[in-house]
């Protein structure tokens, strides 16, 4: 039932998969093995994202179907379930820039693949990427902005976590609207990206991962 | 308009009023001299040739499509620009002279702050409602239609915008959600009490800020829809008639948003399919009234939420291209030109989008590179961009002077070519700016 649930979710049959959750607490399987059947299926999203079969529709419906799954789930898990995580990743929208569509696909794309992601939301300012920094302590850090003018937040939020010093603790990926080569070089990060896949391969590379 | 005319004579009558334009008495426009109006000429062919595409231009055309940058390179802030009108008509003139374009967009980008306050619009945050006085207004995205209320809108979009969506983006439309249900107003019978609503003080609450939110349009529209006449006097046309939308984004950006369209496809696709086939045949018209209100003939259509990496190819066929391209023929129908604006990547989207009736569109280019548009999409449709907003940012003159350079060879050889930024920028270095004109003009020669 555990491979049918994973291919349920896998394949976006919200219902379907729902409804397997259920029985499968009812036929007595642990709550622990329902979840890893999700995360293998999440796995599977990750991987045909990457692959460029599923894109934003699914990887929003997957969103919602572990959502659903976490909340029946909840209730009959004694303690939050350990999770071997790869390493910590920052991510938020840059101060003056609320948007977050492309934030929140990294996002989802780091948690999917292993990382712990703190996600600080949109117009964050330099000082608050300063204080996450001290107290969640990444290994890497994503700055994303839309506008021109997140050109500027990120050289400022950059320059806060150098006078901060702490900018040699962490790595600096940039993404977002039209960021290239130009706009790292400006910003003083250390790597850009034009998509999540990028992103999450920065993330294992920087943090040495195979 | 005749209705008699076919769509071919019912744009040229658009290209031809453009030609000989008109004061707002309907007498010919004075130029303030005749070499004012023999630019103003000059201009408008080299872009009507640059979209037909059945002669070459005399040279590729160049404009400037920006955000915020006019009135940031005037040094004011995006709340002054938004604040001041007059202030903000007279930045965007200084921009036009100073950067001699061959075609202007009109200062409306800004919208009049005040209007927005009275009106307590909720859909965007906007200087010193929500960002700071220097940031452009930006949306704030959310489920502002409810996934239940599919059949509402299918069943009678007008309505629902009426008793049920405006109410919600604007905060003082309240009164709105208690008007009458209007195809009930039919007989004399029972009439008057189908009108009491419009005794309650909470409609007329609604209509008190409704008046005084249209003065405030209007005061906005004299200083800004002058400038248009001005910029025409001194040799700079626009030919900007209005905007509309593809039908998925109408849907994915400000009703559903983009989580809610996006679970839509999984979970009511064919609800989501019906709310586009409803809205169609009312963005076509959206766009054709204000191309005939305005005499201007491009309909701008920024494209959102069909972009690479948001659909799958096969979702993009199925759900967001067949109601736009409905729009862009029906707009071709009425005598418009349609101008999508490709924001973001469109490179897995090009093989699709190309098959149009040849020189009847203007697709602007955003990330996607320039020499596959051209093999594609260009050779049916006139292409604009793509300079990008990170070049004219943060790159030098000489590099942009390259870019554009490399632009013309690439697509510009048989005509079909206009060149533009790629992106509506706010920050930029004016000599990059700069750069880019007089590079269209000096490689751009036929």
């Amino acid at each position: 039932m555990s491979e049918k649930l994973v291919n349920a979710i896998a394949e976006m049959r919200e219902e379907e998969a729902i409804q397997l959750v259920r029985d499968m607490l009812d036929t007595g399987v642990k709550p622990m093995a329902i979840l890893d059947a999700a995360r293998q299926a999440m796995d599977i999203i990750g991987q045909q994202y990457e692959k460029g079969v599923y894109f934003l529709p699914e990887l929003m419906m997957a969103g919602e179907i572990m959502g659903q799954i976490a909340e029946i789930l909840k209730p009959k898990l004694a303690e939050s379930p350990e999770v071997k995580r790869l390493g910590r990743v920052l991510i938020g929208t840059v101060q003056g820039d609320i948007h977050d569509i492309g934030k929140n696909i990294v996002t989802f794309m780091l948690d999917a693949n292993g990382f712990e992601v703190l996600d600080l939301g949109v117009d964050v300012p330099p000082q608050k990427f300063v204080e996450a920094v001290r107290d969640f302590q990444p290994q890497v850090v994503g700055l994303s902005g839309f506008l021109t003018l997140a050109y500027d937040s990120m050289k400022a939020t950059i320059q806060a976590l150098e006078e901060a010093g702490l900018r040699d603790k962490v790595k600096v990926m940039i993404g977002g609207g039209s960021v290239d080569e130009h706009v790292r070089t400006y910003t003083g990060a250390d790597a850009y990206g034009r998509d999540a896949v990028t992103g999450v391969s920065l993330a294992k590379k920087w943090i040495g991962v195979q | 308009m005749n209705p008699q005319l076919s769509p071919d004579e019912k744009r040229e009558a658009l290209w031809q009023g453009k030609l000989s334009p008109k004061d707002p008495q309907g007498n010919p426009l004075p130029f303030q001299s005749p070499e004012a109006e023999k630019k103003y000429k000059e201009r408008i062919l080299r872009v009507k040739a640059a979209i037909e595409m059945e002669k070459l231009p005399d040279r590729v055309p160049v404009t400037i499509f920006p955000s915020m940058f006019p009135w940031k390179y005037a040094g004011m802030t995006v709340q002054e620009a938004m604040y001041d009108y007059e202030k903000c008509a007279a930045a965007f003139k200084k921009f036009i002279l100073d950067f001699d374009p061959d075609l202007q967009w009109g200062a409306y980008a800004p919208g009049p702050g005040r209007f927005f306050e009275i009106l307590d619009y909720k859909l965007y945050s906007w200087p010193g409602h929500g960002v700071a006085p220097d940031c452009c207004y930006q949306c704030n995205e959310g489920e502002y239609m409810k996934p239940e209320e599919y059949d509402a809108l299918i069943q009678d979009p007008t309505g629902y915008f009426i008793h049920v969506y405006l109410p919600r983006v604007f905060g003082v439309l309240g009164g709105f959600q208690m008007l009458p249900f209007f195809p009930g107003i039919l007989e004399m019978y029972g009439l008057a009490l189908t009108f009491i609503p419009f005794g309650l003080p909470p409609v007329q609450a609604t209509f008190q800020a409704l008046f005084e939110a249209g003065a405030e349009a209007l005061k906005w529209v004299v200083p800004i829809g002058g400038l248009d006449v001005e910029l025409a006097t001194l040799g700079y046309p626009t030919l900007l008639g209005g905007f509309t939308k593809a039908p998925f984004d109408v849907i994915g950006d400000t009703l559903r948003g983009t989580r809610g369209i996006m679970l839509d496809i999984y979970r009511r696709p064919q609800k989501l399919l019906n709310a586009m086939e409803v809205l169609t045949p009312l963005m076509i018209q959206m766009g054709i009234n204000s191309a005939q209100a305005t005499g201007n003939p491009l309909i701008f259509i920024p494209l959102h939420k069909g972009a690479d990496g948001f659909l799958s190819d096969e979702q993009f066929k199925n759900f967001y291209w067949p109601t736009l391209k409905e729009v862009i023929l029906g707009l071709i129908e009425g005598g418009c030109v349609p101008l999508p604006a490709a924001e973001g990547g469109y490179s897995s989207r090009l093989e699709v989008v190309k098959d149009l009736p040849r020189g009847k569109t203007l697709w602007m280019i955003d990330l996607t590179d320039m020499a596959d548009a051209k093999r594609t999409l260009g050779q049916n449709a006139c292409i604009m961009g793509n300079v990008p907003s990170s070049l004219l940012n943060l790159g030098t003159p000489d590099e942009v002077r390259a870019y554009v350079k490399r632009i013309i060879e690439v697509a510009g050889k048989d005509g079909g070519l206009i060149i533009s930024n790629g992106s509506f920028f706010d920050e930029a270095k004016p000599e990059n700016v700069k750069a880019m004109v007089e590079a269209a003009k000096e490689y751009g020669g036929y």
